[in-house]
């Protein structure tokens, strides 16, 4: 296993595709994104996503936001050699509703909305209340733990190159 | 923006190893040993500990209050003394003008300058109390992850430093590379091309 800082450094390109491929998979085979066991839910874009385009001398970023964002420029900017860097989803399952913004390069998730619980006014309330918003959360970890599996497993495969990355190359010259 | 806030932040952990038995004992002498101390009454800036969630300013760790369901749920504090500097400038500037008159001298040395100073920010600190920051996390032993409840890079790795010391078992951050290392189920041709791996060329 390399260093921890090291490996952050050299991998965080994967992040970036994966948050593009989500994207893509989201836009033109959503099938993909539905696991084969178990019950899920659907997952669509939110209110932001960021771009950057790193070339050698300099990197450009572009924020898109708003409730109902308009991608237009967001895939101009992919057609331009950009990647996604950071995306707000929305996670829909038995009408309850998660949202969050995921980063690529850490993983790491902001401003999570798990679905509405009732009042905490007691310390018996406060204990369901851990137990039900763990059990929410973990849902939706491990929906983002399958899509990222099932991610890697395509970006590994010679299928990425042969098939993924063609299709996405059409996708985003419209 | 703690656990049950309506919006949370998130880091995920993988937690390397587990405690030996018992672990709730050692839970609770790892929590008792590493807990917040109070830093009002004296002279340090900062001070970090584990304090409980339901009661974070009164930390107790008795029974199984760090415990719900199959979860360890408690906090992480950071209490930090920021003294702005326009204060410590009027309090330099009459401590100075003091030492002047008392000395009959015109100026004094940048050594008794910067003692004065010193001095000026150890009273200061005494006076002034101390802000807490309280991060949760969510502990499930069986399952080794850990989540905590922040994005912040510097209580991430009080946390990671804090764990290691209490418990003895190290914090792993999840992101891509640890992800794929940790819950890829790589088989060893696909790890082989894992660590290979570099960005593609999507629109070339």
């Amino acid at each position: 296993m390399l260093d921890i800082a090291v490996a952050y450094n050299r991998y965080k390109f994967i992040g970036y595709e994966f948050l593009s491929w989500l994207w893509f998979a989201m836009e033109q085979s959503p099938g993909s994104l539905v696991p084969d066991a178990g019950e899920y839910g659907s997952i669509t874009i939110g209110n932001r996503m960021v771009l950057e385009n790193v070339t050698k001398d300099k990197t450009e970023s572009i924020t898109i936001k708003g409730d109902d964002i308009n991608l237009d420029a967001a895939l101009l900017s992919l057609k331009n050699g950009a990647l996604v860097t950071e995306i707000n989803l929305v996670y829909k399952f038995n009408e309850q509703e998660w949202q969050f913004t995921l980063k690529g390069e850490s993983f790491s998730i902001t401003n999570l909305k798990t679905p509405q619980r009732g009042p905490v006014d007691t310390l018996e309330d406060t204990e369901g209340a851990v137990l039900e918003k763990a059990y929410l959360l973990e849902q939706i970890l491990q929906y983002l733990d399958f899509l990222y599996k099932a991610f890697i497993k395509l970006r590994l495969s010679p299928a990425w190159k042969e098939t993924l990355v063609p299709e996405l190359k059409k996708w985003v010259s419209g | 923006m703690g656990f049950l806030s309506a919006s949370t932040s998130l880091t995920r952990y993988r937690v390397e190893g587990k405690l030996e038995n018992p672990v709730m004992e050692n839970i609770y002498t790892g929590l008792r040993r590493n807990a917040i101390s109070d830093i009002d009454d004296n002279a340090a800036e900062k001070g970090i500990g584990w304090t409980a969630f339901h009661d974070p300013f009164v930390p107790t760790f008795e029974g199984s209050s760090f415990t719900i369901g199959t979860y360890f749920l408690f906090s992480l504090r950071i209490d930090k003394k920021t003294i702005p500097s326009k204060v410590i400038q009027k309090y330099y500037a009459i401590e100075l003008y003091k030492k002047l008159k008392a000395s009959g001298k015109e100026f004094l040395s940048r050594g008794e300058k910067k003692m004065i100073k010193e001095h000026v920010i150890n009273l200061l600190t005494l006076r002034i109390p101390a802000t807490p920051n309280i991060y949760d996390l969510l502990w499930n032993h069986e399952a080794e992850s850990l989540w905590f409840f922040t994005n912040l890079k510097n209580p991430c790795e009080e946390l990671e430093t804090l764990f290691l010391t209490s418990f003895h078992l190290k914090l792993i951050r999840l992101f891509p590379y640890t992800m794929t290392e940790f819950q890829g189920e790589l088989s060893s041709e696909e790890y082989d091309t894992f660590t290979r791996l570099s960005p593609s060329k999507l629109m070339e």
